[in-house]
């Protein structure tokens, strides 16, 4: 294996252009160090993108945030502001691991690792994020939600990386929450993963994204279920409305953690439970 | 192999490494420091803990060749010569240990935790180790040591 510590992201896309065999990027390690030391993937080229400046910064962009790639969840945590303006998305990446993990684990790393259970992604994914994808043919901007195509998969090319994480600005009277379900009470995987943001306008919903995580083979962007509760101020019927647009989005697999009809129907509950808090937190900021 | 200088307890250190060599298999192979275990070697269970550059990680989840450069703590730097570290006594007190296997991965992240947080609470002790799994106690007498540790820092400072 051979391990590069390139000093910028196209000293980094031309050693992935070039590189033959299993490529991997390198910024926390949580999945990939996981990987190969199971056997699973064993890279012949490891890039490690953290000797890169700026990876490591969050810094305002306009009245959103630039999140670097190797900014880990404890330093997204630790900030300041950023967890005040997004509170949801900085929950959900917290969700992640032990203590240790949250040391080295980054929302590009969750994104890029392709699991339908990502928690952060859910999250990200409702709030609109988008991320710089660079490549040999230079740098597109990329929705969240069409990053992952199937479990363990993306739509990244060969010799592409994501190399920023752009959280748009929160604007007025908006809030965000991300809820999760897991058999134990932490460190464990979602089994569903709902993620709600939204805007008021006095009492009414006027924009609103809903996010599943572990409920089909990518996360998902549900239309449907922000349609239900747009335009209302999430009274009882515009919950239900939720709820069902929500488990009819589900297409999840059966395993001993949770049956189709289980996480189906949490799907509901939880997008309902994520849509008060994300309702409330907009009231509180109005 | 790599060549990697870095920083261990205070001490300039360096060391050859193949690049898929973790950094817990360069302390405890080529520097001796054998307070580090590999438990699960998957980031699961803590037992490997150790700071880099005062973050809390788990070693076996860390390349050696990322330690280039950075500052690494490890439970072979809590103790001052004879003199136990003040957590290391209160979980010798507490008889917070059996086995020993997780203890020096404890030791380290509620360092690492009195650090950051000096008055903790019970529940943000718990939740801070919630990465450090340990078999033998229960883990009451752990939390047990470290509040009482805590408190005892703040009266002495």
């Amino acid at each position: 294996m051979q391990y590069h510590t390139p000093s910028s992201f196209d000293d980094a896309v031309a050693l992935a252009k070039d590189a033959q065999g299993v490529t991997r990027f390198l910024a926390g390690g949580t999945d990939v160090l996981v990987q190969l030391r199971a056997d699973i993937v064993t890279p012949d080229v490891l890039i490690d993108i953290k000797k890169i400046a700026g990876v490591s910064d969050i810094t305002r962009e306009g009245d959103g945030w630039r999140i670097g790639v190797a900014v880990t969840g404890a330093e997204m945590s630790e900030h300041d502001t950023l967890g005040k303006e997004w509170p949801g998305l900085v929950e959900a990446m917290d969700l992640i691991g032990s203590t240790q993990v949250q040391g080295r684990a980054t929302l590009t790393g969750n994104l890029c690792n392709g699991s339908p259970a990502a928690d952060s992604v859910p999250a990200m994914v409702a709030a609109g994020v988008t991320v710089t994808v660079t490549g040999p043919n230079g740098e597109r901007r990329v929705a969240v939600e069409d990053i992952p195509t199937a479990p363990g998969k993306t739509s990244l090319e060969a010799g592409e990386l994501v190399t920023a994480v752009h959280i748009p600005a929160r604007g007025k009277s908006g809030g965000d929450a991300y809820l999760r379900f897991i058999p134990r009470t932490e460190m464990d995987i979602a089994v569903v993963g709902c993620g709600i943001n939204l805007r008021l306008d006095g009492k009414k919903i006027v924009e609103a994204r809903v996010s599943l995580g572990a409920v089909a083979p990518t996360v998902l962007l549900v239309e449907e279920a922000a349609n239900a509760i747009i335009g209302t101020e999430l009274d009882d019927a515009a919950l239900d409305a939720l709820a069902e647009a929500a488990s009819a989005a589900c297409n999840p697999i059966d395993d001993k953690r949770g049956t189709v009809k289980f996480r189906t129907h949490v799907a509901g509950v939880l997008a309902k439970r994520a849509a008060k808090i994300a309702y409330e937190r907009a009231e509180a900021a109005s | 192999m790599i060549h990697v200088n870095t920083k261990v307890n205070g001490d300039d250190v360096e060391f050859l490494c193949d690049p898929r060599e973790t950094l817990l298999d360069a302390l405890r192979d080529k520097l001796g420091l054998t307070g580090a275990k590999e438990g699960c070697g998957t980031g699961d269970c803590g037992a490997c803990s150790v700071t880099m550059d005062g973050r809390l990680v788990c070693s076996c989840l860390v390349l050696g060749a990322e330690a280039d450069g950075k500052e690494i703590a490890t439970v072979e730097g809590m103790a001052e010569g004879e003199n136990l570290h003040i957590l290391q006594e209160k979980f010798i007190e507490h008889a917070a240990l059996q086995c020993g296997i997780c203890t020096p991965g404890i030791l380290v992240a509620t360092k690492n935790l009195l650090e950051k947080h000096p008055e903790p609470t019970e529940t943000q002790v718990r939740y801070w180790l919630a990465g450090n799994l340990c078999r033998c106690t229960g883990y009451d007498k752990i939390i047990r040591a470290v509040m009482e540790t805590a408190a005892d820092l703040r009266k002495a400072s």
